[in-house]
């Protein structure tokens, strides 16, 4: 019972003692600028997802097949580029790696990264996926500059070291794109329809208006008694 | 200022356009209300197609699959059996024989009428084991003249438990019998000679 | 027709309840801008109350499955993103409105005499709200939802003597567990609702009853024409109700924009850790409740613990909301409306609507040498507000009220 009094008086302090850990991570990150409705960023992004990330990262909120109608891809195309032999069209998108077996290459489970972009952002992904170096120190020889000891090695290289700096940035761009994509598929859905919702309550907001204005006439010329 | 600007005719044009487009903002509000009712993307996901291997089956054997969360039978008719369904003594006795009734609805249109099985195929059978009158799952019973459904009379097929539906080796129900009409026929193709995809209708050849 | 109506009304008070509170239902006719909130607020309950029903068919109460189901209402189910946006979004909207509408009867003096328990009901009302919205908070279990409840509930722990025993009594658990949630979950979609509900009626009635005040704060029905009909009054029904309806489309027209364009408004609607499932191991960088909640977050930060325990703060936190219950008593004003008001308490007003939006902001910032000193500033300016009140409204000269209300 005394830990537990203490553990409440600790955690009503908490604000206070996680300031500093706030305070030393701030890391600059760059401004990632993905466009969710260019449908060839969020297409490429997919594919190279599935190239560099699929093979440790799930993301398990999400289905193939949502991927093909968002995206535009038939289920022959998604089935042939982007699932794992064995899976079916509807199936959420899981990792082909044993949990076992990451623990022990990685140090932990790879993080699902269905929501990485809401919890993190896209600049985050942006500059962390762009922010990795050479420290030989640590296991796989880099280090990340956003993410400090990041258990996770550069799986980008050979992309960096095919690509120009500014090809480079796109496909990490893209990438982004696709996260920000899979954090929120209805956000394609969203943009688009916002845009009538606001016009249609706009010309209901008219005519209320204008209904308004002539019932309170009544009011203004003091004759509404009349009416009864 | 007087009362004379005061238009009623304007006024209840106004609120005749604001009812009616209000209306159809409750309507366009009520849709995705309603929609989510609808099965969901998971449920759609898990009631994808079934595949069945048919390489094993033997005369007379049944399986069972699951399918949209129905049970579907699979199972194979020997000759004597496909003679009795064609046989006048059977037809006579059937509610909608050549499903153009009451049960036009029940089977996709590329199955025979009789055999209510794709041509060239005749020995299999693919029928959605829910009775039609209740929704209970009729036992399969094939062997012709069974004492307890009528004796010579019975053909072999499948009897209704709860409310005593009968219906022949094909799904074809008996007239006089609570449920309406033939047991129905799910959507199926041929993947290869021995292995049926259910769920998703035979293309056209 | 009448035939019908009169068929009901032999057996139903339908023509009398509808005259009574909506066709000669008379309404001052001075109702500016601050008078949209109440039914405004309406609009929202009912909004929570059938968004909630329905995510109620998706959602699932269960701490190993409640953070799937949220995202399985987001993605499987059709359109179950809008709903839940407007459940989540249409919380922040509801507390905009409630905030803005109390704020008018610190304006107009609307909680004076005789609006004395319409009052209390109204604050009553608003306790309920907070805590149906900290209850809805932790359902999404991401992260925010588990260590929000768990500081926000280690708080009881504090309270002498029978804290640890409480503290596991209201958990179910020796932390936010399972059975936290699943309780919560009950007080969220049945308890509260259902209070929620009776008591928006009984302050209903408790309006209708009393009348409504007005921008002027003078009394309508004291001046009567011959048939007794207040002069200043006009029906409620078809003036209001039509121009609520304008109200209420406008204020739907900026919910969609932001539902539609930034449902989580950057991270104050929906918290970016909320959607990190909630982890008991690893606690997020910076604990901040929802927006609605952080002025009296704050309070609770502003005061140090004494003798070694929290609860001096958490009653200071209490208290914050509580002192609202006694404004009635301790206005001395003769005169209700900040028209006739004098200069200081004009003042004081305009520093109370500073100090509560500064320990908003501060409620939402991680504490600093600067910040801790402003919080317990703003903290002691938000009490001074109402314990100094008996003493600055009897003094200072106030206008002279009219008999009949201004245009």
């Amino acid at each position: 019972m005394k830990n537990l009094k203490s553990l409440a008086l600790v955690l009503s302090l908490f604000p206070l003692s996680f300031s500093v850990f706030a305070a030393g991570g701030k890391v600059h990150l760059d401004h990632a600028d993905t466009d969710i409705m260019d449908r060839a960023s969020l297409q490429n992004g997919a594919k190279l997802f599935m190239n560099y990330c699929s093979g440790c990262h799930a993301i398990s909120f999400m289905r193939y097949n949502r991927i093909g109608a968002d995206l535009g891809l038939s289920d022959e195309l998604i089935t042939e580029n982007l699932m794992f032999a064995g899976s079916k069209p509807g199936e959420t998108m899981v990792t082909a790696m044993p949990e076992g077996a990451a623990s022990k290459w990685f140090g932990g489970v790879p993080p699902d990264l269905s929501l990485v972009a809401r919890s993190k952002g896209t600049d985050w992904i942006y500059t962390y996926l762009r922010s990795f170096y050479n420290d030989e120190a640590r296991i796989f020889g880099v280090n990340n500059k956003v993410l400090v000891n990041a258990s996770m090695p550069d799986v980008l290289w050979s992309l960096r070291e095919a690509q120009s700096e500014a090809e480079f940035d796109n496909s990490v761009r893209d990438i982004t794109n696709f996260l920000d994509y899979v954090g929120e598929p209805a956000k394609l859905i969203r943009l688009q329809l916002g845009k009538w919702v606001l016009l249609f309550l706009g010309v209901l907001f008219v005519l209320t208006y204008m209904l308004k204005k002539e019932y309170w006439k009544d009011v203004k010329y003091g004759v509404w008694r009349r009416r009864d | 200022m007087s009362e004379q600007t005061i238009d009623l005719k304007k006024r209840r044009f106004l609120t005749k356009a604001t009812g009616v487009v209000g209306a159809v903002g409750v309507g366009f509000v009520a849709w995705p209300f309603l929609s989510t009712w609808k099965p969901s993307a998971k449920t759609k996901a898990a009631g994808a197609p079934v595949d069945v291997d048919i390489s094993k089956l033997e005369s007379g054997q049944l399986v069972r699959v699951l399918w949209r969360k129905k049970p579907v039978w699979v199972f194979k008719r020997d000759e004597s059996a496909l003679d009795a369904l064609n046989s006048e003594d059977l037809i006579s006795k059937l509610a909608d024989p050549d499903g153009t009734g009451n049960s036009k609805n029940q089977q996709p249109k590329y199955v025979s009428s009789n055999y209510r099985s794709i041509e060239n195929k005749e020995a299999i059978a693919v029928i959605v084991g829910v009775c039609t009158h209740l929704g209970c799952s009729p036992t399969y019973r094939p062997e012709p003249g069974a004492s307890d459904l009528g004796g010579d009379s019975w053909k072999g097929g499948f009897y209704c438990p709860c409310h005593g539906s009968k219906f022949d080796l094909a799904g074809r129900v008996y007239a006089g019998v609570p449920a309406p009409t033939n047991l129905e026929i799910p959507p199926y193709q041929y993947l290869t000679d021995s292995l049926i995809r259910i769920g998703i209708d035979q293309k056209n050849t | 027709m009448k035939n019908k109506q009169s068929w009901i009304d032999q057996r139903f008070p339908l023509s009398k309840v509808w005259n009574e509170h909506l066709a000669e239902y008379y309404t001052p006719r001075n109702f500016n801008f601050w008078y949209f909130f109440g039914g405004l607020a309406v609009l929202m309950l009912g909004m929570q109350l059938i968004t909630g029903i329905f995510l109620t068919m998706y959602y699932k109460p269960d701490a190993a499955s409640a953070f799937a189901s949220v995202e399985y209402i987001m993605r499987d189910i059709e359109w179950g993103w809008l709903i839940r946006y407007l459940h989540s979004t249409g919380a922040s909207a509801f507390f905009v409105i409630i905030y803005l509408h109390m704020f008018r009867a610190l304006l107009y003096g609307s909680y004076k005499g005789p609006r004395e328990f319409l009052w209390i009901l109204g604050m009553l009302l608003y306790v309920l709200l907070a805590a149906e919205a900290f209850f809805g908070y932790v359902l999404p279990w991401g992260q925010m939802s588990f260590w929000g409840a768990q500081v926000i509930i280690s708080l009881f722990g504090s309270v002498p003597l029978i804290g640890p025993d409480l503290l596991v009594w209201i958990l179910g658990d020796y932390a936010v567990g399972d059975a936290t949630l699943n309780r919560f979950f009950s007080l969220h979609v049945i308890v509260l609702p259902l209070l929620l509900v009776v008591l928006v009626f009984l302050h209903l009635v408790a309006l209708h009853h009393v009348g409504s005040n007005n921008p002027d704060g003078i009394e309508i029905k004291e001046n009567k024409d011959k048939d007794g009909i207040p002069k200043d009054g006009i029906p409620f029904h078809p003036y209001f109700t039509i121009k609520d309806s304008m109200v209420v489309v406008g204020f739907i027209w900026i919910l969609c924009a932001v539902i539609f364009y930034a449902p989580a408004l950057n991270g104050y609607f929906l918290e970016h850790a909320n959607f990190v499932e909630a982890n008991p191991l690893k606690t997020p960088e910076h604990i901040a409740p929802v927006w609605y909640l952080t002025p009296f977050y704050s309070v609770l930060r502003a005061i140090p613990p004494m003798f070694g325990s929290q609860f001096p703060g958490v009653l200071a936190m209490f208290a914050a909301i509580l002192i609202f219950f006694a404004l009635p008593w301790l206005d001395r004003s003769p005169v209700k409306s900040i028209r006739y008001r004098s200069p200081i308490y004009k003042w004081a007003l305009g520093i109370f609507v500073v100090s509560f939006v500064m320990l908003g902001w501060l409620g939402l910032k991680p504490v600093t040498p600067t910040y801790a000193l402003l919080g317990r500033i703003a903290t002691a300016l938000y009490f001074a507000y109402f314990i100094l009140m008996p003493w600055y409204t009897s003094i200072g000269k106030t206008k002279e009220v009219p008999t009949r209300v201004t245009e």
